[in-house]
């Protein structure tokens, strides 16, 4: 039940490790691939900050194995943006309040771009539903409602103009 | 909360994985979506050595609409049961139920397999099949076998699957008539504090068929043939209507735990009850 040979793709580059298959993606990505933007919240499936895309899906990679990433392409908020060329949705979390303590934001703004991704144009309701796994103790939820359609209409604005 | 170290295995058959369940017995168990089954691995609640993957079979994937019957791929997950648009229009009921499943993310990871499989009597698919007198198709190493979704379920985490059988697909006629899966849960993601899955189809007035269902208010989902039978031949009149949700909540059994205590989950099964008929009638 030794290590095995995991090969994915994290964020547009292609990474090779050897990893327990009973490993927890989540650890993967913090303590072998040093990428602690993903965050441990209740590790129990629940609160979506460890809230990473998997092959066009958001997940909770606390709640999946190592060895079922296997091949996987994997976008975590390090992919999407950096401190000097923030992503839209990075960009409105801040500029609409979107955050407080943070704890949940890399979480957050992962599956909102999911759901952007999925839905260019969607209605509050649809926000609110789409973010339903993700948890946020701070803020009350408006300002990231705020913020994810306020992207929205920025992906949008720079979709036509391009 | 790490699980215990298995062996991974992911064949790309059914054979291949009937041979790993054959090999191992009971120290083996397949994963789906994993979303029911590695949290309670990670809690170390369960022991497994060898953990086989079904992720690799394509062969169990997929939903596909055959005249009057709808087969849906074990391997289907939530996710794509409630944003395929044929399946919406064919069973419209799929979808509903579907997307009052979990959250967003458990539903893009776990299975209508998983979901049935697993036994959980907090389950939504249980009651929804029993709704719709589907049948679960398995394979063994005997061969394959059909077993009717109101047959399957025998207590909780018991059902008659055998230990080295897996379920590769779910079908059922169809259905017509107005539908609705209704759900009480303390917030979204939540499990079930009641909810049911109603049928009804109405000609010339007269309630010709129905079918009413419960999840998460026994140690199994409850088909309610008693209200069926009240519902079926009458003129769907508040009285008859009063009498079915009466007959369902006397074949619910629910044990008090985080949701409450029996005697309010007997008064919100009343309440989900009504409201699936209602709802349902509306469409017929
Ligand atoms: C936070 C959270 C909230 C949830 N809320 C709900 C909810 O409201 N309603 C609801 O219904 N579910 C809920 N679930 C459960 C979720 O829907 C699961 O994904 C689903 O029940 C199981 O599907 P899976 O594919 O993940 O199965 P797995 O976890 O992979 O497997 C579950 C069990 O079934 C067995 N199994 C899986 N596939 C097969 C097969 N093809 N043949 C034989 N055995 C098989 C496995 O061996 C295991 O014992 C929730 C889960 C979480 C984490
Ligand atoms: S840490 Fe994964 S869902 Fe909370
Ligand atoms: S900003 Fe603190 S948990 Fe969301």
């Amino acid at each position: 039940m030794g290590k095995t040979h995991l090969k994915m793709t994290v964020n547009g580059k292609d990474v090779e490790l050897m990893a327990e298959p009973r490993q927890l993606l989540i650890h993967v990505l913090r303590e072998e691939l040093n990428l602690t933007g993903a965050h441990v919240g209740c590790e129990s499936s629940h609160c979506g900050a460890c809230t990473v895309d998997m092959n066009g899906m958001s997940v909770k990679s606390c709640t999946v194995f190592a060895a079922q990433a296997q091949h996987a392409e994997i976008t975590t908020i390090e992919g999407l943006g950096s401190p000097d060329g923030l992503h839209a949705l990075q960009e409105m979390f801040k500029e609409h309040h979107g955050l407080q303590c943070g704890y949940c934001t890399p979480g957050m703004i992962t599956r909102a771009h999911r759901l952007l991704q999925e839905n260019s144009n969607p209605s509050e309701e649809e926000v609110r539903f789409g973010i339903s796994g993700n948890l946020c103790r701070c803020t009350g939820y408006q300002n990231i409602v705020k913020a994810i359609l306020a992207a929205a209409a920025k992906m949008n604005e720079m979709k036509e103009s391009a | 909360m790490i699980a215990s170290a298995f062996e991974y295995h992911k064949p790309d058959t059914v054979d291949g994985v009937i041979s790993l369940l054959s090999k191992w017995g009971d120290d083996a168990r397949v994963v789906a979506g994993g979303h029911s089954l590695i949290p309670v691995m990670k809690q170390r609640m369960t022991d497994i050595s060898h953990l086989i993957d079904l992720g690799g079979i394509s062969e169990l994937k997929g939903v596909s609409i055959d005249g009057d019957t709808i087969t849906i791929g074990a391997m289907t997950t939530q996710h794509e049961l409630a944003t395929d648009e044929a399946l919406a229009e064919a069973a419209p009921l799929i979808r509903e139920a579907s997307l009052q499943i979990a959250d967003p993310q458990v539903r893009y990871m776990g299975t209508i397999g998983g979901n049935v499989a697993n036994g959980d009597p907090a389950n939504d698919m249980p009651g929804l099949m029993q709704t719709l007198d589907a049948t679960y198709h398995l394979t063994g190493p005997a061969g394959k076998r059909e077993v009717k979704a109101r047959d399957f379920y025998e207590a909780a985490y018991f059902t008659a699957r055998e230990d080295e059988e897996i379920l590769t697909a779910i079908s059922f006629a169809k259905p017509s008539g107005g539908f609705a899966y209704e759900k009480q849960k303390r917030k979204i993601g939540d499990y079930a504090t009641a909810a049911a899955g109603v049928m009804i189809t109405i000609v010339g007035g007269t309630c010709t068929a129905a079918s009413v269902a419960l999840t998460n208010l026994s140690d199994t989902p409850v088909y309610c043939g008693a209200a069926v039978d009240a519902l079926v031949g009458s003129s769907l009149d508040d009285t008859t209507i009063k009498v079915a949700v009466a007959a369902a909540v006397d074949a619910s059994d629910p044990v008090a735990d985080t949701r409450g205590p029996v005697d309010f989950k007997k008064y919100v099964a009343g309440v989900i009850v009504k409201k699936a008929i209602t709802s349902a009638l509306a469409r017929a």
